[in-house]
């Protein structure tokens, strides 16, 4: 929930698949950048991703709406493709 | 019709004629025979009920929660360790509002281990956002368990019907069990005002961010105290069409009495023993019985001591460190009125001990100096212990 909703009774949510609206992006300390050039698309990343913040490609791309810079993708990439860089502080 | 019924198999017909759909429960002494008669009522064809065995009371709960959220009528029971292993889930079920209905046989706490009766088990959980209901004898059970799905299902709240272990789980005494049709007609079938359905899917259990916690805990605390009109409205209603009703406090004898005991459970049949013989000599003296301990009437129970110089509380429980918790509730009460009686507690009972009349005698002498003195030198007095010991 967030903004000035009236509450709901036992905090229930009526609306399906509204986890969309609440973009978590903004808790990333670390952003993964990827290297296009080693990219080969081979999906790993896409696979272990908890957030499905990664569209499928070559080269994959990175959704930093919903990406909490976790680092999971950079671990598991076999290519050493994605690199985890300090976000930039606003 | 009447039965010779246990308290236990009283419970397990109060949920049976609720038409309990969902029971899961984990065995534990006094609890044990109420869940083994509603899983006979199931396997016999009795009650069209899942019963969902499992491993602790933490899942028993849990299985209730779930069969909650999908729109099911739920029942569990227990006492003691199974009760604080329920902790937990016992927040959840209030937060969801979901109203379930839960048999909690009161059972002193571990360690040392003890299997017998105090009300420590579900003092302890008295802020988790379930109504408590305590009751004094077998009949008011089984009444109290058709109700407690009523009062549950009408303010979203899950309810806990509390009573003695042994003391009244395991003694056998008279009881009307209503028929069939009649509860029915008192009690309709569960209308969720939402539920886990595919079709219409919803999420419960979301995360209340710091902008919104502390409203979802008013809103909550508001439900149990509003809860009270629900709970008066439903036991008159009950009374109408069966003959008995127990109100939110039961006042005995106390118009014009000069000294009042408060107590809660079986205890109330004991001190109105000791009431009755006083009053036969033109002692006035009287009794509250608490039974419907959370949301806890402070009006009620303010109303009835409008003649009451001293108060004297009895529990079977104790806050280790500060007072009886029905001592404390009880000030509280007073706290906001022009007179002030002097009010001392008494903690007795526990672990099984035996409260005879002569504790209450006792207690009531206790006070009565007090207020002859004016004055009060220990507000908290432990009933029959055995110093000798320590």
């Amino acid at each position: 929930m967030k903004g000035a909703e009236k509450i709901t009774l036992g905090a229930v949510i009526t609306k399906p698949g509204s986890t969309v609206e609440y973009e978590t992006g903004g808790w990333r300390t670390l952003k993964p950048v990827v290297d296009a050039e080693k990219c080969v698309g081979c999906g790993l990343c896409w696979l272990y991703c908890p957030d499905g913040a990664i569209k499928k490609g070559k080269p994959i791309e990175i959704d930093y709406r919903y990406c909490k810079g976790c680092g999971i993708c950079s671990t598991e990439c076999p290519r050493k493709a994605i690199r985890m860089e300090m976000e930039e502080t606003k | 019709m009447k039965l010779v019924l246990t308290g236990n198999e009283a419970a397990a017909f109060g949920a049976k004629l609720a038409r309990a759909q969902v029971i899961s429960a984990y065995p534990i002494t006094p609890q044990t025979v109420s869940v083994e008669k509603l899983a006979e009522f199931v396997a016999n064809g009795e009650l069209d009920a899942e019963f969902v065995e499992v491993e602790s009371e933490h899942s028993a709960l849990s299985v209730c929660v779930g069969a909650a959220a999908a729109g099911a009528r739920a029942f569990t029971a227990t006492s003691s360790q199974g009760l604080a292993l329920m902790s937990e889930i016992l927040y959840i079920a209030a937060g969801l509002r979901l109203p379930i209905v839960m048999a909690n046989v009161n059972r002193s706490l571990s360690a040392p281990i003890s299997i017998w009766c105090d009300q420590q088990d579900s003092i302890s959980v008295r802020d988790c956002g379930w109504i408590q209901l305590y009751c004094e004898n077998n009949q008011e059970i089984l009444d109290s368990i058709i109700q407690a799905y009523k009062i549950g299902e009408s303010v979203h709240l899950p309810v806990m019907v509390c009573y003695d272990g042994y003391i009244l789980s395991h003694t056998a005494e008279v009881v009307d069990v209503p028929d069939q049709s009649s509860v029915d007609e008192f009690l309709p079938p569960y209308q969720p005002p939402y539920k886990l359905d595919p079709e219409n899917p919803v999420t419960m259990g979301p995360v209340g961010v710091p902008e919104y916690y502390q409203e979802f805990r008013y809103a909550l605390h508001e439900a149990v105290r509003e809860a009270k009109e629900k709970v008066i409205e439903v036991d008159r209603d009950f009374e109408r069409r069966f003959g008995r009703g127990y109100g939110l406090i039961e006042n005995y004898r106390c118009d014009d009495a000069e000294v009042v005991v408060i107590t809660m459970g079986s205890l109330s049949g004991t001190v109105k023993e000791v009431i009755d013989k006083r009053r036969e000599r033109g002692d006035k003296v009287g009794m509250i019985k608490v039974r419907c301990y959370r949301p806890f009437p402070h009006r009620e129970i303010l109303g009835s001591l409008e003649s009451a110089e001293g108060i004297a509380v009895m529990e079977k429980d104790i806050s280790l460190g500060a007072t009886g918790a029905l001592y404390a509730d009880v000030t509280t009460a007073i706290q906001n009125s022009d007179r002030r009686p002097l009010v001392m507690d008494f903690i007795c009972g526990l672990g099984g001990r035996d409260v005879k009349l002569d504790h209450v005698e006792e207690t009531i002498e206790t006070i009565k100096k007090c207020v002859a003195r004016r004055k009060i030198e220990t507000p908290v007095k432990w009933l029959g212990l055995r110093k000798e010991v320590l």
